[in-house]
Parts: structure tokens; sequence; C-alpha cells
């Protein structure tokens, strides 16, 4: 085999797991906050659109790994002062991975926002007309009409924005989450084989990554079928 | 929030705004360096040419900045024969590492973006230039290359963002960025909003001065595009 892992396979697949766990659950958090920071952004009333464009935009300019840090350690401390108010009094320790995922879904929620909000302005307003004008709700239209127009035209982003997500997991590594970075990093400290472990972190994250955009295309294919190409 | 402590301590914060911007720039500008004649190897009809800069720009899109520094700054030492050359010098240093590892991704990137735009130049251009007489290289000095730098300007507003804000994980290998100023004050003080917040102020500055001076640049370069005579 090219790369001897030294019996610390195993250990590196389980750290991919937890990678693979921290990308689907962030996902589905920047999901919900995308839809939502859109749905903000798309309405009449000044404050949500306030709200919204303060969080796009605030987002967008901080890194990952400082934000990471702010809620990893603050919202450590902020626990421990709130929680003796009612009456709790042993020490709370933040959780790596919900504070990994929280932040994590909350700054790609960041780059949804902008992504679906430009595929719903994408959708023509006849098309919800005509839902309407058939007698269908507000929830029928979004699912029927709106929700399977849009996804066409959110699809380039949401994908290139999922790969950038997936990659940013291995941040999660530095608030001690055992990922397969950090997994890596325990294996090349006791082997004093970093390259050989980093190099097949990396080699995993390709195969990650280039799954995804096996599916996204598919997926692509999939939700153009009405769409005529040249 | 104490933000007194902050006060006291701004100097760190300013070495590390200090390294940050050296650590981004001479990435941005060797990275930008190493992309246009990559992009231009890239967009060859040459497979022997192409197969490799793509296999590169796979590798380096395809992973995680934090894993492609870690391979430069823990891994490389892996290799005895590497050791004893005078590279060591340099690789043994956080500072050349995370340099290192920053130029190598940012070039991967924006030799993708200028591909785009080199690959978007109007054919009648390119037929035009063919038709004086123009080699490819001379093509595509005086024609494609002037206009795609023009066409690639959003997307490189986009990733010189995304270099700032990567470069914070510098700190992670002992550098004193940023965030690695805030690292510091919060361990000594264990102030996580204060020492935190203020570096998110720091970088929102620069991110702001960033998309400020791109769109001044894009008002010059898009000047033939202004509609401001009709509107």
């Amino acid at each position: 085999m090219l790369l001897n892992l030294h019996g610390y396979g195993p250990s590196i697949l389980e750290g991919t797991l937890l990678t693979l766990k921290v990308s689907v659950i962030s996902l589905i958090i920047a999901m919900v906050l995308g839809f939502t920071g859109a749905m903000f952004k798309l309405s009449k009333s000044r404050i949500l659109n306030f709200i919204s464009q303060s969080y796009t935009t605030i987002i967008r300019g901080i890194p990952d790994l400082v934000l990471m840090l702010l809620i990893f350690f603050g919202g450590q401390v902020m626990l421990n002062q709130i929680a003796p108010k009612f009456g709790y009094d042993s020490y709370i320790d933040i959780n790596p991975f919900i504070a990994g995922v929280l932040t994590i879904g909350f700054i790609f929620g960041a780059y949804m926002t902008e992504t679906f909000r430009g595929a719903i302005l994408a959708v023509s307003p006849g098309q919800l007309e005509a839902g309407y004008a058939f007698g269908m709700g507000k929830i029928k239209v979004f699912f029927r009409i709106l929700f399977p127009q849009m996804m066409r035209h959110a699809l380039p982003g949401f994908g290139n924005n999922f790969l950038v997500l997936i990659k940013s997991t291995a941040l999660v590594s530095i608030i001690g989450l055992d990922d397969m970075v950090r997994k890596a990093s325990i294996a090349s400290g006791s082997t004093r084989l970093p390259f050989t472990f980093y190099f097949a972190v990396a080699i995993i994250y390709l195969i990650i990554t280039s799954f995804s955009g096996v599916v996204l295309s598919w997926l692509d294919r999939k939700y153009s079928v009405g769409v005529l190409k040249g | 929030m104490n933000f007194s402590i902050i006060a006291e301590n701004i100097g760190i914060y300013f070495e590390g705004l200090n390294n940050t911007i050296q650590l981004v720039s001479l990435a941005l500008v060797i990275g930008f360096l190493m992309a246009v004649p990559l992009a231009v190897i890239r967009t060859s009809k040459n497979y022997l040419f192409s197969t490799p800069v793509r296999a590169y720009i796979y590798f380096f899109r395809g992973t995680p900045l934090l894993v492609q520094m870690f391979m430069i700054y823990y891994g490389l030492g892996q290799f005895e024969l590497l050791k004893s050359t005078f590279l060591w010098t340099y690789l043994k240093e956080a500072y050349f590492c995370a340099l290192l590892a920053f130029t190598l991704n940012t070039a991967a990137y924006t030799t993708e973006i200028l591909r785009g735009a080199i690959e978007g130049t109007n054919y009648g251009e390119i037929e035009a230039a063919k038709s004086v007489g123009m080699s490819r290289l001379k093509m595509m000095q005086r024609i494609i290359l002037p206009s795609a730098f023009r066409r690639a300007l959003p997307a490189y507003s986009n990733e010189v963002i995304f270099m700032l804000h990567g470069s914070s994980l510098a700190s992670v290998i002992t550098i004193i960025d940023i965030t690695g100023a805030a690292r510091i004050i919060n361990s000594r003080y264990y102030t996580p909003y204060e020492a935190f917040l203020t570096a998110a102020l720091f970088y929102l500055t620069l991110t702001f001065m960033i998309v400020f001076l791109f769109k001044k640049l894009e008002y010059r370069w898009y000047a033939h595009l202004r509609r401001d005579d009709i509107a």
C-alpha cells in the first residue's frame, strides 16, 4: 500500500465520520438560516431587512476561526455567568461539537442567504401569481411552485458553499473536536510521520469533495430537465 | 465587558495587524505572479502542459488550507533529505511555512479565476488578433490578458477577502497575527469576548477597506461600461 498508516487507519476513519457528521448537521443549520435570511431580505419590513443585512455583512467580514473561537470561549464564559442565576451551580463545559456545528452553520447561513435570495428573485412572479390564481395557499405555492424552480438557480451557488463548508470543518480540530485532522495530528505525534497522515487526510477531503461534486452536478441536471439547452 | 484590558494591550494587536498585512499581501502578490503563467498553461490545448496544472489546482482547491499548512509546517520535517539542504533554514520557520501554504493556495484559486476570464474572451477579438498575424503569446499579452484581468476583477476581490480570512489560520502555528494576538490576550486574561471581538473589528475594517479599494478599481476598469451619461 502506498500509504502505510501504522494501524491508525480506523482512527482516521472514525475522524472522517465525525467530519461528515459536522458537515451535514451544519449544512442543515445553514440552510434553515439561509432560507430565513433570504425571506427577511425580501420582506417589506425595514427591521427584518436591517437584521439580515447586518447578519450577512458582519459574518462575511470576519474569519471563520475568529468566530469559532468567540463562540467556543465566549459561549463558555456566558453560560457560566448565566447558569448560576437559574440555580445551576456546577461549572459548565461547552461541548466543542455544538460550538463547532453552530459556528459553521451560522457562518454558512450568511452565504446561503445570498444564494437563496438571488434564486428566489430569479423565479418569475407570474409563476407565483398563477399558483395563487389556482387557489393554492402560501405554503403550497412555496413547495409546488417556488421551491422546485428556485432550486435550479440556487444549486450552483449552493454547491459552491457546500464544498467550502466541508473544508471549513477542518477548523473544529482547533477547538479540540476529534475530527480527522485532529486524529491525524495525534497519529503523527506518536509515529513521527506527520506528512503521511496529513496527506492521507488531504486525500480523504479530496474524495469527499469530488463525490459531493458528482452528486451536485447530478442534482443540477435533475433540476434543469425543464430547461432547453442548445 | 472590560475593554480596558484591550486598551492596555492594543500594541500586540497592531503587531498582529502588521503580520497579517505582511503575510496576506506577500501571498497575494507572489500567488498572482504564479497564477498568470499557470492560467496560460492551464488553457493550453496541449494536455501534457495543462494536466499538471489541473492536478495542482484540483489538490489545492479540494483540501482545507489548514491541512495544507500542516502538511508543510509539520509534514516536511519527515523527509531527512530535505532537512540537509539549505531550504530547511526557511522551512523550519513557521512564518515561512504559513506564507508558502497561503501562496500555493491563493495561486491555485487565482489560476482558476483567470482561466474562466481567459476562456470568456470574445472569439471575435481572438480572430481579429489571428488575422493580423499575432502569435499565441503576443495575443495573450496584447488582447486576451488585459481584458481577462478586467473580467476577473469581481471574483478576484472575493479571493482577496478569503485570503485575509484564511490568514487567521497562521495563529494555529504560533504566528502572532491579529487572531494570534487575540488568543494571547484571551489566555492571559481569560477575556474571550473582548479579545476576539477586537480581532473581529480589525478584520471587519480590513474587509471593508478591501471592498472599497476594489469598488474604486472597478469604477476605473469598467469605465467603458459606465452608464452615467444616460442615467
